[in-house]
């Protein structure tokens, strides 16, 4: 491995990286617009340069790969001269609006401004003036005049969605960025275009004029689209004008995790924190009726207790690839307490999509994996999904416990009249939350703490971002409380204490801690 | 001065040159001829030896860069820069109006040096007549079994293309050529890789100007050492000088690399215009740094230009008097380059734009006092840092008009803000609609 000096202190990095990277491992920001680890470089920012002994000419870190003996300053006077050059050409014919712009507080030109340039305009002449606020497509709004023209989405929607919805136009100081013509930037991944832009040119219609940035907060977590399970940020922040008084999710973007997702994900998954705030179930329900959550489990209790008691092998839980490793495993110790066997996740009722063999995968649901890898997949003695409803419809079980299953009315009405107690559990109140015997709201992913198993078998942490809305509470809490109320021993009480539990005897998982295991999720596939 | 021998010229004039049999009469293709009874090796060795200077601008030996071409198995191209757009310049033009078979020989002999077999001619959209020409030599080329499946006979095939661009003067720089014949925007490629390594369509390329390759049958034909006596050292053979401007008699000539700034413009154009002096002269093409009256007693070769602080370029001359605005002519020239931009790196795309609107402020009579120094601030912050050299041939002749002609500006700067004081009515003179 080549061994080089950056600013006088020696780095060692495989050969073939660039100096931005190598940089990176001493700490040290070299500046940058155009450059991203994801894409092609294109090296016309030109916010990089650094002094390379023996070279003539400043160079781009950004397309110099390290060399043996190499000596790079990056603090030289002509560095910081060329810097400041650099800034002070690219606000040349900016418009400067950063109060109304979205990007303002995570901008690249305002960060390195106060860090390299930190000096009034010398332009004496008008602006360039541009086309502001076009909406481009579904998601995204792009100012021509806040672009610094890095070309990054550019690249984007052809090396990585290969769309080629966005190209660029015109040349010298008038080029812009546009739409090619008859395009619509819409293709599955079109909210990256919003990350990668270190401007801001190009805004997410959905969180624009939301939130100033600095009064978010940010949460390391998993998104639950589908099976893939990419690793993204989760934004907080109280809305003061909501009518909930506690905080809210505000957007969803990638966190980058060359294992799962590299710096991306789609937009699918992205507006998928809406579903926090929509159509929650937040209290528990007796018969449809709102009740305390105390008086819907003692109820519970004494309906479906005598009923198990006597009679296990005519109780049923059908649980869900939506839970997590934990609630999973908590619903699959209860069962075992009260001896009941027909334990399964209904893999054949589970929501299915379409892949795309990039990221999206066919299996809308986090945790199909996990589940599996629990042992409650289809097995032999105990009904898979499908068959079990048929079953109970047909008057084969007293109790059934169904958690995040979306029946349909008709389905759901077959089995509440055919059983004796019915208990749902759900994040989505269901349209006939009724018909269920007792109905309990459970706490949406980004409201609680446990692992999703995704489909390349990573065990991968989720965080809890958010205070569960109204009564709602985890699955694992509410198998907790249903054990204390039917009187049987009870499962390890925290998600914590649960993946400890269910990580045990499992040699790939050995040495797993639950707290870290948001940055580095050990692979057990 | 004695008179040189034509070589590159010397069927100029000569309306049956353009056909294969009235280039052939005048002994055209013997050097194809010779060259493929050599080792390929030995032509490029003889092209090295020979000194040859790339003829586009900056004067790259030829027969090294032929040598950095990466060898092993797949397609390699050569690429013709015909794309002649530097303001001032009339040399590649009239070689292939009037002797297109020349550069295809040219052609022929370096494809059959380095193992190409597909050679692209990319001429300039607006040169109608030199792309009909070219064209029509191209076709001939292939019916007398030059080109095709096996050239002249040696089993070596090589099929040349013509393809006009659309006038942007950036594809006359050889990787923003290469973008726009892959059918792409024409910006300038990232370096490195360089294209001998990774050109057109991502495979090992050569790109030679009109010129260069109009030499290469003469070096074959006289041998390394006589084309070296034309010229002077690490100058090889003739060089096609092109003087416009406030000369008697502006034209191109083929003369020897020893000849001075001062015999060309005295001596070969007849001196300035009765009545007028010299002013300044721009030794080679735009991008040039300005010399002065007192600094043309220059050789008019590369290394003899460069030491004078300026260039050889595209040996372009462009000869001012002393009734020539220098503040205008500056204006002029950033008004080519701010449009000329590609716009890819953001010292060229803002710097020769804003240089341009200083420049339009000061010719409009609302100049500053501190605006020179301004220009040339800017002029620093473009200098080197980006990707192609277009923001230098910017800066440098900016760099060098101010600071050689500075009184002139500041008097400039200084009437104008009279003219302000008088209601800026005579200021409000615009040089460009």
């Amino acid at each position: 491995m080549p061994k080089l000096s950056i600013d006088g202190r020696e780095v060692e990095v495989p050969a073939g990286t660039n100096l931005i990277e190598a940089a990176r491992l001493l700490d040290l920001e070299i500046p940058h617009f155009c450059y991203h680890p994801g894409l092609s470089v294109a090296g016309n920012c030109r916010m990089c340069l650094v002094e390379v002994e023996k070279a003539p000419k400043l160079q781009i870190a950004c397309n110099t790969a390290v060399a043996e003996g190499m000596v790079v300053r990056t603090d030289s006077d002509k560095v910081k001269k060329a810097r400041a050059g650099v800034m002070e050409f690219l606000l040349l014919n900016h418009p400067i609006d950063c109060p109304i712009c979205d990007c303002a507080g995570e901008c690249y030109l305002q960060d390195y401004y106060m860090e390299h340039d930190l000096k009034a305009s010398r332009l004496e002449e008008g602006k360039n003036k541009k086309e502001k606020a076009q909406p481009i497509g579904p998601h995204v709004m792009l100012d021509k005049e806040r672009c610094v023209l890095c070309s990054r989405c550019v690249r984007f929607t052809d090396e990585v969605s290969k769309t080629h919805e966005l190209g660029i136009f015109g040349r010298g100081s008038t080029e812009e960025i546009a739409l090619a013509p008859g395009k619509t930037l819409d293709n599955p991944y079109s909210g990256c275009v919003v990350d990668l832009c270190p401007v801001g040119a190009l805004t997410d219609r959905d969180f624009r004029f939301k939130s100033r940035p600095w009064f978010l907060k940010e949460t390391a977590t998993i998104c639950g689209g589908c099976a893939m399970g990419c690793s993204v940020v989760l934004d907080t922040n109280t809305n003061p004008y909501n009518k909930v008084g506690q905080d809210r999710a505000y957007r969803l973007f990638p966190r980058e995790n060359r294992e799962v997702n590299g710096w991306w994900m789609c937009d699918e998954g992205r507006y998928s924190h809406h579903s926090v705030d929509r159509g929650r179930s937040q209290g528990p329900r007796l018969r449809g009726k709102g009740v305390p959550a105390d008086f819907a489990l003692a109820r519970l209790a004494a309906e479906a207790a005598p009923l198990v008691k006597a009679h296990p092998g005519r109780a049923a839980f059908l649980l869900s690839p939506r839970l997590t490793n934990e609630s999973l495993f908590a619903f699959r110790r209860l069962a075992e307490s009260l001896g009941v066997a027909q334990v399964e996740f209904g893999d054949d009722l589970k929501a299915e999509g379409r892949a795309d063999g990039f990221l999206i995968q066919a299996d809308r649901n986090p945790n199909s994996r996990g589940a599996r890898e629990l042992g409650l997949g289809p097995r032999p003695g105990v009904l898979g999904g499908r068959d079990l409803l048929k079953a109970a419809q047909g008057g084969a079980f007293d109790v059934v416990f169904v958690l995040e299953h979306a029946l349909d009315p008709a389905a759901l009405k077959a089995l509440a009249a055919a059983t004796k107690v019915l208990a749902g559990f759900h994040v989505q109140e269901p349209v006939e939350a009724g018909i269920y015997t007792v109905h309990l709201p459970l706490a949406h992913a980004f409201e609680q703490d446990g692992t999703f198993t995704n489909v390349q078998g990573r065990v991968q942490r989720n965080r809890k971002a958010l205070e569960p809305l109204g009564d709602s509470l985890p699955a694992y809490a509410w198998a907790q409380r249903l054990g204390a109320a039917l009187g049987v021993p009870q499962a390890p009480d925290g998600p914590e204490a649960l993946f400890r539990a269910w990580t045990q005897g499992r040699p790939e998982l050995a040495g797993a801690v639950f707290e870290p295991l948001a940055a580095a999720a050990p692979a057990a596939a | 001065m004695e008179p040189t021998p034509k070589y590159l010229t010397r069927n100029f004039g000569n309306p049956a040159a353009l056909t294969y049999d009235g280039y052939v009469a005048g002994g055209g293709y013997a050097a194809l001829k010779k060259a493929l009874g050599m080792a390929p090796q030995a032509v490029i060795d003889l092209v090295k030896a020979g000194n040859l200077r790339g003829r586009g601008g900056a004067g790259f030996p030829a027969g090294v860069k032929w040598g950095f071409l990466a060898k092993g198995d797949g397609p390699k191209y050569l690429c013709v820069n015909a794309d002649e757009g530097e303001p001032g310049t009339v040399k590649d033009g009239p070689l292939m109006e009037q002797d297109p078979h020349q550069m295809l020989e040219g052609i022929a002999i370096a494809c059959y040096a380095l193992g190409i077999h597909q050679s692209y001619i990319y001429i300039r959209g607006e040169f109608h007549k030199a792309i009909r020409i070219v064209e029509a030599a191209v076709e001939e080329a292939y019916a007398k079994g030059v080109f095709g499946p096996s050239m002249s006979g040696s089993g070596f095939a090589l099929d040349v293309a013509v393809h006009p661009g659309a006038g942007a003067y950036i594809c006359g720089e050889e990787t923003g050529l290469l973008s726009s014949l892959e059918g792409k925007k024409g910006m300038p490629k990232l370096k490195p890789p360089f294209p001998a390594v990774k050109g057109l369509y991502d495979r090992p390329t050569i790109v030679n100007n009109v010129e260069t390759l109009a030499c290469v049958p003469h070096i074959l034909n006289l041998g390394a050492e006589a084309w070296n006596a034309l010229g002077t050292e690490k100058n090889g053979g003739t060089k096609l000088y092109n003087v416009c401007g406030h000369v008697l008699r502006p034209g191109y000539h083929e003369l020897r690399h020893d000849v001075t700034l001062r015999q060309l413009i005295y001596d070969v154009c007849g001196g300035m215009k009765p009545g007028r002096t010299l002013k300044a002269v721009v030794p080679g093409g735009s991008s040039s740094p300005i010399l002065l009256p007192s600094e043309i007693d220059v050789r008019m070769d590369f290394d003899s230009l460069a030491k004078a602080g300026s260039m050889l370029g595209s040996a372009a001359v462009i000869v001012m008097d002393d009734r020539t605005s220098i503040v205008r002519a500056l204006d002029n020239l950033l008004h080519f380059y701010s449009h000329e931009s590609c716009g890819q790196c953001t010292p060229c795309r803002e710097g020769t734009h804003w240089l341009y609107e200083i420049s339009q402020r000061i010719v409009d009579g609302r100049g500053r006092p501190g605006d020179l120094d301004r220009m040339l601030d800017i002029c620093t912050n473009m200098v080197g840092n980006t990707i192609c050299v277009l923001a230098d041939a910017a800066a440098l002749p900016t760099q060098s008009y101010i600071q050689k002609f500075r009184g002139e500006f500041e008097d400039y700067i200084r009437a104008g803000e009279r003219r302000g004081l008088l209601g800026g009515i005579e200021g409000k003179a615009v040089a460009h609609a």
